[in-house]
């Protein structure tokens, strides 16, 4: 039985029609409406690679049925930039080497984005890495990723 | 994971109508049920999606001072909450320690409770389990032990209730409220998962139709604000389920513990209530033999369901962290590292 | 093909690139998700697979019911032993290098469980999941043999791919009749799954006999091979891209039965065909590290020094395969001993076959030697570090070869210096923190390997000014689109960020294979000696150029930076390369590459990178929990292209000692053979919060004989050492000599309990 669902992904409105109501979320960006950045790695909650916002909250995309947020707004790792213009997040990513391979990364840094949306800019390491502990880079870019978190977080509070 | 109808009620009576139906589940966060969808585990085939159903997603302190909290309300946003966390630091602690930050926003308080065990072979879908089809035997006997039950298990079943959060809960007598079918009722928290049997696997105590709609913290929960820790040992230092855990809470006045509640968790079917280690403290100045007399307490009835004698004095060990650290105070703030055993360095960084 | 005259060896200059730590050439790429993974991608009428997994180990499949799979809405083929096609060679057969004994449903026996039995192509991801879940397989079930006490036991061949498996240097009988002391442990360590965030994928299509695929990769050359010898088809009819990796760590190396599955069922039914290993599918046909049981024995003079080193391990493989982990050969290379002796038994159990993780016979063997040497320190009552440099290898002690280059006592010393080793009181369990945890510190010493594989690439220079330079060679998160590029730019004469570079593809010149840290120095050799090639053509076209500025110069007396050729004497005389070639009418010079090493000095000297970790662990007192409060490594490993990358391998590799010391085990059911935690919530790696501090110092050292360039590699070295410097550590916080890896609460625990004991 069809089903069809509207999201607003990053600012675009999307009307989505799925062969029946399995698909999560993530399969949904993906496989149906082509935004791959937003990664799979475990597809069951237990890496974070596929982190996205939900009106605003980071959460597992792998872990939510497409149709249950139905009319939500989703902002996934291709709307974080300002045009050519990186988030402060991304190129603190890229400054301070947070990652080697890239798989993780789309989820590392919505999740940072989430984390620091959360949070706020509270600048103690421990915090930073217990909020980011639900995304597992397996290249282990843990000592880049703390290093990225405090610079992107000392380049957010600039702007602020 | 199989084909299901999926349908999105607009209230309570609509839902509770849909969920009767048979092979019908309620959908709330999904991490739980989604995940247990994939590996097959649960093959619903009607998803009841109770995610925007009105009037679940508050906080209420009630008129008599006991707190109610919608089934609805997430578990980061219930951690979060200024006042709850002040009032119930244990709770938010333990709340704050489990699963991860994304899980915590997606997942609601209710699905925390319904929430299904993490024994490995729940999970193998090719291993015979008592709870996914009773009858059919427990495969974990004799197989890999070391996480399972060293309390109130049997035969039938040796998992462990998986849950940071009901823990604290238990030990503040929180109950569960259920809207089914025949109406409304309320069970105590602990009652609400039933042991396994000799001839029973237990679990969540839910009648076909039942939807959990809300939480209860009785007005006495409160005054343990001020002597409440949560410690949950775990072999990573975040994003891991508990070997065990301990949720000590007292009410002291004048040097005497009024009153004290002691729950532990990854030892059995349920958040294990330790009334025994409570009885040895309570009226009492507590001493470093009163509190290891607790703790011994706590575990008097404890056996190794397999491979994992060890955890008996593990959770002996924290029970007794745990009293200590919960008669020294809540911390000021929640620790950095929630629940870990490593909250202090973390605080003292 | 003109080859760049190899230059005395370890005094080739490179430019102006080399050396920066540049950031990462693809970073906006991958931060801004635009990075393209073989998965990302989705040809028209793409089908995708989902394979069924055998649910028991050892034993036949008996019946699927294909019925219900293909009854079920959007599944459109079903592919059975019964109707499956064959390869042109049997699976069984291993044409090339890097492939290994596969199930390509050639047949309903079954090897190990999680062996692919069945693969169901559908319009939709979800309807081939439950497609595959509808075909409920039947079996007819042998027992399964899992375990140290299940296996069966073999004398090897050889160990890994052909390495001799047993090896004794001196008369260890006569050496141990002189010793004062003994010491000797056994440690085990587990199974260990490579588990890259990005699981195994393929994207397979064909046009006719032409088929392409997206597949990550870390082996272009050697998989478009054994591909077409497979498939039966010209290799130029292969296209693979694998543009980016998500993590490889040894098991991208090899194309294995799922990958062949989708490339004969997309020719089956003539669609493209995606299929991507589910995580628990990652624990079954896409290799492991063996689990091994190692003794070492260490017989010591009175003084302290080993006279007799004997390091034997047992080491898993499946039942049909023969890759051992060469873990008792770590015994060869890092102390000095009159005698030792290094030896493997095999143990066939039914799993998958195993092969190699990052490290491979190093990180486990070091994993059990390091133990052992602290434990004969300890016996010595030396300080563990003091106790290494008494045994200090000057040659390589299983060949008695001087070393390319070593500069392990700097590392040892830079190391201690940062990590405030000084002080480190000798017996366990002396120290606590201001909070009260049991603190402990230990050493490891870390040796990899530094092998150099046959490359090729070319470059390119255009009349228009434009350069660009080519390899097939993989970046599976090492960096390789950076570093190569930065050689390829100073080979060049260019700054990097104004050159064309590609990797990632078939149709590139076979950059040989991203792994036994090989790659920079192997891959980046040969973009080197193409890019000087093309810059050398351009010059020979200017010298003879009466109208040029450099007409006569000589070969001496011209050098390339910038884009532009100049004269040695007078610098402002010269021209751009596209002034040059414009005039002469070219439209581009192409220049080719081959890296290599010496043939007499690959003969004469024993070659490594060396390092030195050091770890402290804190550890609660009662409840035993364990952090790694802080690593420090100390590493040469000669030329370091880019320093922020090169910390990056380093302190990721240290991670992973840190993950094998303390998490990773791949548990199988003994009674079923089953791996029963095999996803990321039961297979443990490290969370952010596991990894407070570590930090990677980069010693100098110049190498003259690894290669041209003098560059070793970094890749894996990371994880050696790491991983008993972490058990010492935790020894010396608690008395407790670990016996098995991960360490568990519970055996620090029943170690104090047998201490009380008595």
């Amino acid at each position: 039985m069809t089903r069809s669902l509207t999201l607003t992904i990053n600012g675009t409105k999307h009307d989505i029609e799925l062969e029946d109501a399995r698909p999560t979320l993530l399969d949904v960006l993906r496989e149906r409406v082509g935004l791959t950045g937003t990664k799979k790695g475990c597809d069951r909650g237990q890496c974070g690679a596929c982190t996205v916002l939900v009106d605003g909250r980071r959460i597992n995309s792998c872990l939510a049925l497409a149709m249950s947020h139905d009319g939500a707004e989703i902002t996934t790792i291709e709307g974080v930039a300002d045009g050519e213009t990186l988030h402060p997040v991304q190129a603190a990513f890229i400054e301070n080497d947070g990652f080697q391979c890239g798989y993780c990364t789309p989820g590392q840094i919505m999740s940072a984005i989430g984390l620091f949306s959360e949070n706020g800019t509270a600048n103690d390491p421990e915090q930073l890495r217990e909020g980011m502990s639900g995304n597992i880079c397996r290249c282990a870019a843990y000592a880049g990723i703390t290093e990225a978190l405090l610079d992107a977080q000392t380049r957010l509070s600039g702007k602020e | 994971m199989n084909l299901f109808d999926y349908k999105r009620p607009s209230s309570i009576a609509d839902a509770v109508a849909a969920g009767a139906e048979p092979g019908a589940a309620y959908l709330a966060g999904g991490t739980n049920l989604l995940d247990l969808m994939k590996v097959g585990a649960r093959k619903p085939d009607v998803l009841v999606d109770i995610s925007r159903l009105p009037g679940l997603g508050e906080i209420e302190t009630l008129q008599d001072g006991s707190v109610r909290i919608g089934a609805l309300v997430r578990n980061s946003d219930l951690a979060r909450d200024a006042g709850f966390a002040k009032a119930y630091p244990a709770v938010a602690e333990a709340l704050l320690s489990g699963a991860s930050a994304q899980l915590r926003n997606a997942a609601t308080v209710g699905g925390n409770l319904m929430q299904q065990t993490r024994c490995l072979y729940f999970y193998d879908q090719q291993s015979r389990c008592n709870r996914r089809q009773p009858g059919a035997g427990c495969d974990a006997i004799g197989g890999e032990t070391g996480k399972h039950a060293v309390l109130g298990w049997t035969k039938q079943c040796i998992a462990t209730h998986p849950s940071d959060f009901c823990v604290a809960l238990a030990a503040l007598d929180a109950s569960v409220e259920l809207q089914g079918p025949d109406g409304a009722r309320s069970v105590s928290l602990e009652e609400f998962y039933t042991l396994p049997t000799e001839d029973t696997p237990g679990g969540a105590d839910v009648r076909p139709g039942e939807l959990v709609t809300a939480l209860t913290l009785p007005a006495d929960a409160a005054h343990f604000a001020g002597h409440a820790r949560y410690i949950k040992l775990r072999d990573r230092t975040s994003y891991a389920f508990a070997i065990v855990s301990a949720a000590a809470m007292a009410d002291i006045s004048d040097g005497v513990v009024q009153d004290i509640r002691i729950a532990m968790g990854g030892v059995a079917a349920r958040p294990w209530r330790a009334r025994a280690a409570e009885a040895a403290l309570k009226s009492k100045a507590p001493t470093p033999e009163l509190i290891s007399a607790a703790a011994e307490a706590a575990l008097a009835d404890a056996s190794p369901s397999g491979d994992n004698a060890y955890k008996i004095e593990l959770a002996k060990r924290l029970v007794h962290r745990a009293i200590e650290q919960a008669l020294a105070g809540t911390p000021q703030t929640i620790p950095a590292l929630p629940g870990s055993v490593f909250a202090a360095q973390a605080a003292g960084r | 093909m003109a080859d760049t005259p190899i230059a005395p060896a370890g005094h080739v200059r490179l430019g102006s690139n080399s050396g920066q730590s540049m950031t990462r050439r693809e970073g906006v790429a991958k931060v801004t998700g635009k990075a393209n993974y073989a998965a990302d991608n989705k040809p028209e009428g793409l089908l995708h697979a989902v394979y069924l997994e055998s649910g028991i180990a050892r034993g036949k499949v008996i019946s699927l019911n294909t019925e219900a799979a293909l009854a079920h809405p959007g599944v459109v083929h079903v592919m059975t032993p019964e109707n499956a096609p064959s390869l042109a060679v049997s699976p069984d057969e291993k044409p090339v290098p890097f492939s290994a004994r596969m199930e390509v449903l050639q047949d309903n026996r079954v090897r190990y469980a999680g062996q692919p039995i069945a693969l169901v192509l559908a319009e939709t991801l979800e309807a081939a999941t439950e497609g595959a879940r509808l075909l409920a397989p039947e079996y007819e079930a042998e027992p399964a043999r899992i375990g140290f006490e299940n296996g069966e036991a073999y004398d090897p061949e050889f160990v890994t791919t052909g390495t001799p498996p047993a090896r004794q240097v001196g008369d260890i009988d006569a050496e141990r009749k002189k010793a004062a002391h003994t010491v000797e442990v056994t440690v085990d360590t587990p199974l260990q799954y490579h588990n890259a965030m990005e699981p195994h994928v393929i994207i397979a299509q064909w046009d006719g006999d032409k088929l392409t695929i997206d597949m990550p990769n870390q082996a272009i050359g050697l998989a478009r091979a054994g591909i077409a010898t497979y498939l039966g088809i010209d290799p130029e009819n292969v296209t693979l891209r694998s543009p980016y990796l998500g993590g490889g760590f040894g098991s991208k190396a090899v194309v294995f039965g799922p990958q062949y599955l989708a490339m004969l069922a997309a020719r089956e039914v003539g669609r493209p065909v995606k299929l991507v290993l589910r995580r628990d599918q990652m624990f079954g046909p896409v290799q492991h590290r063996s689990a091994t049981r190692q003794t070492v024995r260490i017989d010591l003079d009175k003084d302290g020094r080993i006279l007799a080193l004997d390091h034997h391990s047992l080491s898993t493989t499946s039942s049909f395969d023969d890759w051992l982990e060469s873990a008792a050969n770590a015994s060869l290379s890092i102390y000095a001993s009159p005698a030792i002796k290094v030896s493997h038994t095999g143990l066939r159990v039914d799993t998958g076959t195993p092969g190699a993780v990052r490290a491979p016979g190093l990180a486990s063997g070091t994993a059990a030697l390091e133990v052992a040497v602290d434990a004969a320190a300890y016996r010595m009552k030396q300080d563990p570090l003091d106790f290494r440099l008494l045994n200090y290898a000057e040659t390589d002690p299983g060949t008695g070869k001087p070393f390319s280059a070593k500069a392990l006592r700097e590392c040892y010393a830079e190391g201690a210096a940062r990590f405030g080793w000084k002080g480190r009181p000798l017996e366990p369990g002396q120290m606590r923190d201001a909070d009260g945890y049991l603190t402990g510190w230990g050493v490891g010493t870390a040796l990899f390997h530094a092998p150099f594989f046959p490359a090729k690439a070319s470059a390119v220079i255009r009349s228009d000014g434009s350069v660009g330079a080519q390899t097939s060679g993989a970046d599976m998160g090492q960096g390789a689109w950076t570093a190569l590029a930065q050689m390829a730019a100073d080979g060049l004469g260019m700054p990097a960020d104004e050159i064309e570079f590609e990797i990632g593809h078939s149709g590139l010149p076979d950059g040989s294979v991203a792994g036994g840290s090989a790659h920079t120095a192997s891959a980046g050799s040969a973009l080197f000696a193409a890019g000087s090639d093309a810059v050398r053509q351009v010059a020979e076209i200017a010298m003879n150029d009466p109208e040029s500025p450099l007409y006569g110069a000589g070969n001496e007396g011209v050098r390339a930076s910038g884009g532009r050729l100049h004269r040695v004497d007078d610098p402002a005389r010269g021209e751009t390369y596209a002034e040059i070639l414009t005039r002469a009418g070219i439209a581009e010079v192409e220049g080719q590459g081959r890296g290599r090493r010496e043939k007499s000095a690959a003969e004469q000297y024993a070659m490594y990178s060396h390092g030195a970790v050091f770890a402290e662990v804190k550890i609660d007192p009662d409840l035993y929990q364990v952090r790694v409060s802080r690593l420090v490594g100390a590493f040469a490993a000669g030329r370091i292209i880019n320093p922020r990358l090169a910390k990056s391998q380093l302190n990721g590799g240290m991670i992973w000692g840190l993950s094998f010391a303390l998490h990773e085990e791949g548990i199988h059911d003994l009674r079923s053979g089953r791996p029963i935690n095999n996803d990321l919530a039961g297979y443990h790696v490290p969370v952010l919060a596991d990894v407070p501090s570590v930090e990677s110092i980069l010693v100098e050292e110049h190498d003259p004989h690894a290669n041209a360039l003098g560059i070793k590699g970094v890749g894996e070295i990371g994880i050696t050492g790491t991983v008993g410097a972490i058990a010492n550590a935790v020894w010396h916080a608690t008395g407790v000599r670990p016996q098995r890896y991960p360490i568990h609460i519970k055996d620090l625990l029943e170690g104090e309990l047998a201490r009380q004991r008595g």
